[in-house]
């Protein structure tokens, strides 16, 4: 049987995926920060500190699952912010204090927020308006709405609603429970459906996704859509916790925090690369800095700086690790003796060969 | 030619904006069979395969598959009417695995979701029916070979149960070897009776596979004939429309003080992919460096120019010791390197043929660079440009061999004393060759020292006075100007085949043997050359 010498494997290269290394950092960094916790006599885990690390990464998961999946089709979305508030507000007018009008209520927030996603989509691809300007777009136009019509706290959300917000089992809330839910509905999405294959494809590249006979516009605007419901649900899970529509809400900077959590995740800010998995572990590691940083009563500007400087070295770190696995196989490893020079007839030896020339003898 | 052909075009034209690239061209494939499309750059292959693939609409002709007209308007259509293309660039994710990629746009699904098992047992199973079981079809696209990518590809079409598969310049980036890969696909490809269209630049593999060859020339068929009636001679003389009196200049009559004396000598060079490299080259001296892809031609290369640095051994430039840290010092050293990817690491695309330049010399002597870039007219004009829009054009307008040229001048403008050009022939048709061929041997008259780098054994032996083999990263050996092809493959493979390795050849012996004439086509060398 004649082999083909120059296609044969280059042999396994076992490397730690990404996503492996976040969730090694989320360990090491809740381990740390324990560590500092008891440092200062106190425990990090007691139940009012896991409930709080918990209930932020709810939030943030929400928002953070959508944008994964708008990243990973290139595109980005800064409206999930505006999208948020407007959905608390919505929910709360429409349901106005009254438990029979809950379901109308979650039923108008998300249908709204999906049409904003498919707007967004639409935008981003029919219009081909660079995303980051279709989205801060559409954010200002919310925005706008909201400010002219909502200066204060409007409607309100009855109690058996307000429960999402408060309900806990053990020391998992309920809104982290359906926030894990929609994260595992969402890798099975991207890993088991041609939808989420397309999704990577057209992200990888929109040309060979194209040629590939894959409608290159359908998976952004889909991304957009569930990107924009996921704000939308975020913005349910406001109403609950707050009782009421708050407009306002769009200024704690939202849809900056969930990139940095899908960047953090290991997601390639340009689009193919990465996945839900990745992005919930960035998810928790932002949400245990708050924890950690709270329970140490770091000044709130402090906090800030230190988290800024923790993303860009998180993904400086990528980005070393990018560019080593990007280039080739070390042939002549630095230090130790180089493997002793082969004879002319000897071949290519047993040590050499990532791609063994002479296979077939 | 018996039997019905299996897709027949008629009468093909296309213009773009207002120009005919394409004259009622005719083309017929034959099932099991292998037609080649030859032609300069510009010619119309690309159009007319992009045709066929359903990329461009015809403007007026017919195809017909299997006797049925068919108009394609999408490449999906072409692919799903059996019709599949291997284009230049690939079209493939790097980021997804074989399988995933083979699969693209039709996975296979079960009960609803992607059954991803499924595929990589289907891509495993059309792999094993190529003898290929070496590619793991869970692998990502990134971690492969440029060949084993082409073998992707490849894949792709099968899947596709393609009848018709074209491709254009499948070897332009391949080695030697992988070639002799690619012949034995292309060979079960044609026992499954697939027709092949094949368009390459490569007299010899055209000659090796071609049952027919079309010429196709400014648009025009030219003709249309069995690979046996026609000489490599007299196929080239047809596509340039006159004849190419030898395939490679002869060497001029060297003038200039550093003729003779060396300007470029490496000792026990290594990184992490090289070891113990050690050469010199002499001012006038072409030296040709060879071995397989992967062999480590390219690192030397990069190694000299300072990208990925020696960390071991020293270079020397006109007895200078040197150490080229970055391309900066080593461009202030007097050398240069015409990269393999002129695209993404030789020109600024989007730039003005004049502003390319005067890249160097005003990256490397800012000061006073005006007054050496006075120089620069005179340099495009040296090395034969042709831009349509003048000194002004954006170079990503130009053709590749153009690209090639402002490479080429860009680097002259910094007047170097050692050059080294990494497969300066690459994609760029036989007229622009013959420029950058004729070039060379200017510069190497004049007394640059020249280091060749090609994955082309011809144009090696033709053109270098003496060749350094590399093997896996250190020198195999170093063979006369004028080697046969089969030592130099025996070398570089490291296979015991052609008696013992001709090593003792004194490197400084400038050989008086002319080879200007180029080795004769040896259609039989890559059945040698796999033991």
């Amino acid at each position: 049987m004649t082999r083909l010498p120059s296609l044969l494997p280059r042999g396994p290269v076992p490397r730690p995926g990404t996503t492996g290394l976040v969730y090694l950092a989320l360990a090491v960094l809740l381990a740390l920060g324990a560590a500092l916790v008891a440092a200062r006599g106190g425990s990090l885990f007691t139940t009012a500190t896991t409930v709080d690390l918990f209930t932020r990464s709810s939030l943030l998961g929400f928002l953070a699952i959508g944008q994964t999946l708008v990243i990973l089709c290139r595109s980005l979305d800064l409206s999930v912010g505006y999208v948020a508030a407007l959905s608390t507000v919505v929910a709360a007018t429409t349901m106005a204090g009254d438990p029979s009008r809950i379901l109308l209520g979650v039923g108008a927030a998300l249908g709204l927020a999906g049409l904003i996603g498919l707007v967004n989509g639409l935008v981003v691809t029919g219009l081909r308006v660079n995303p980051f300007i279709a989205t801060l777009g559409t954010g200002l136009v919310i925005k706008g709405y909201l400010d002219t019509n909502f200066q204060g706290p409007a409607g309100s959300v009855p109690a058996a609603f307000q429960a999402l917000g408060y309900t806990r089992i053990g020391v998992l809330p309920v809104s982290t429970l359906v926030m894990l839910g929609a994260a595992v509905a969402a890798v099975v999405f991207l890993r088991r459906t041609r939808m989420g294959y397309h999704m990577y494809a057209v992200g990888g590249d929109a040309e060979v996704a194209r040629l590939s006979g894959i409608r290159a516009g359908v998976p952004t605007v889909t991304a957009h859509v569930l990107c924009s419901v996921a704000a939308g649900t975020a913005g349910l899970l406001l109403a609950a916790r707050f009782g009421t529509g708050s407009a306002t809400v769009y200024g704690n900077g939202y849809e900056l925090e969930a990139i940095a959590a899908v960047v953090l995740g290991g997601t390639y800010l340009l689009g193919g690369r990465g996945g839900v998995a990745g992005t919930l572990a960035g998810v928790f590691i932002l949400a245990t800095l708050d924890t950690v940083f709270n329970v140490l009563g770091v000044d709130p500007f402090v906090k800030d700086v230190l988290r800024g400087v923790i993303v860009i070295a998180a993904v400086a770190v990528y980005a070393r690790g990018q560019h080593s696995r990007a280039a080739v196989r070390v042939r002549f490893p630095p230090g130790g003796a180089p493997p002793p020079a082969p004879g002319p007839d000897s071949g290519t030896g047993p040590a050499a060969p990532a791609q063994p020339l002479g296979g077939s003898r | 030619m018996s039997g019905a052909p299996l897709l027949r075009m008629r009468g093909i034209t296309k213009s773009f904006l207002g120009v005919r690239v394409l004259h009622g061209v005719d083309l017929d494939l034959y099932p099991g069979r292998l037609h080649a499309l030859v032609g300069e750059n510009g010619a119309g292959k690309s159009t007319l395969m992009k045709v066929l693939a359903g990329v461009h609409r015809p403007d007026g002709g017919t195809v017909e598959l299997d006797g049925e007209p068919v108009a394609f308007e999408h490449p999906v259509q072409a692919q799903r009417a059996g019709v599949a293309t291997v284009f230049q660039e690939f079209n493939l994710l790097p980021e997804r695995t074989v399988a995933e990629n083979v699969f693209l746009g039709r996975e296979i699904r079960r009960r609803g979701l992607v059954d991803g098992r499924a595929m990589e047992r289907a891509t495993g199973e059309l792999l094993a029916g190529l003898d290929l079981e070496g590619i793991a079809p869970g692998a990502r696209v990134r971690s492969l070979s440029v060949a084993q990518q082409q073998v992707v590809e490849i894949v792709r079409a099968l899947s596709l149960e393609a009848r018709v598969i074209s491709m254009d310049e499948p070897t332009a980036a391949l080695a030697d070897h992988e070639v002799e890969a690619l012949y034995r696909i292309i060979g079960r490809l044609r026992e499954r009776g697939v027709a092949v269209l094949y368009v390459s630049h490569r007299m010899r593999e055209i000659f090796d596979l071609a049952d027919t060859i079309t010429v196709l020339k400014d648009g025009h068929r030219v003709t249309t004939v069995p690979a046996g009636e026609i000489t490599p001679a007299e196929l080239v003389r047809r596509m340039v429309g006159r004849p190419v009196s030898a395939v490679f200049p002869e060497p001029l009559e060297p003038h200039g003080e550093h003729v003779g004396r060396v300007r470029l000598s490496v000792s026990g060079g290594g990184n992490a992919q090289l070891d113990g490299i050690g050469f010199e080259v002499r001012g006038g001296e072409i030296l040709g460096m060879a071995g397989l892809q992967g062999s480590g031609r390219t690192e030397v290369a990069h190694a000299l120019f300072g990208v990925e640095r020696f960390t071991r051994g020293e270079v020397r430039v006109d007895g200078r010791r040197i150490d080229p840290r970055s391309p900066l010092r080593a461009v202030r050293a007097g050398l240069a390197l015409v990269t393999e990817d002129r695209k993404a690491r030789g020109l600024a695309l989007h730039q003005s043929v004049a502003a390319n330049g005067r890249l160097v010399l005003d990256a490397v002597w800012p000061f006073g660079s005006a007054r050496r870039a006075r120089r620069l007219p005179g340099i495009l004009s040296s090395v034969e440009l042709v831009a349509r829009g003048g000194h002004d054009q954006e170079v990503r307008y130009l053709s590749g061999g153009n690209q090639q040229k402002v490479v080429l001048a860009k680097w002259l403008a910094a007047e170097p004393g050692v050059m080294v050009l990494d497969e300066p022939t690459r994609g760029i048709d036989v007229g622009a060759r013959q420029a950058v061929y004729r070039l060379v041997r200017e510069l190497a008259a004049a007394g640059v020292a020249v280091v060749l780098i090609s994955s082309e054994l011809p144009e090696l032996i033709g053109m270098a006075d003496r060749l350094l083999v590399l093997r896996d990263g250190r020198v195999a050996g170093e063979l006369p100007g004028g080697a046969s092809e089969e030592a130099v493959m025996a070398m570089a493979t490291g296979s015991p085949h052609g008696g013992p390795a001709p090593e003792a050849v004194d490197p400084r012996t400038h050989p008086a043997a002319s080879p200007s004439d180029g080795p004769p086509p040896h259609p039989s060398r890559h059945e040698e050359a796999a033991p």
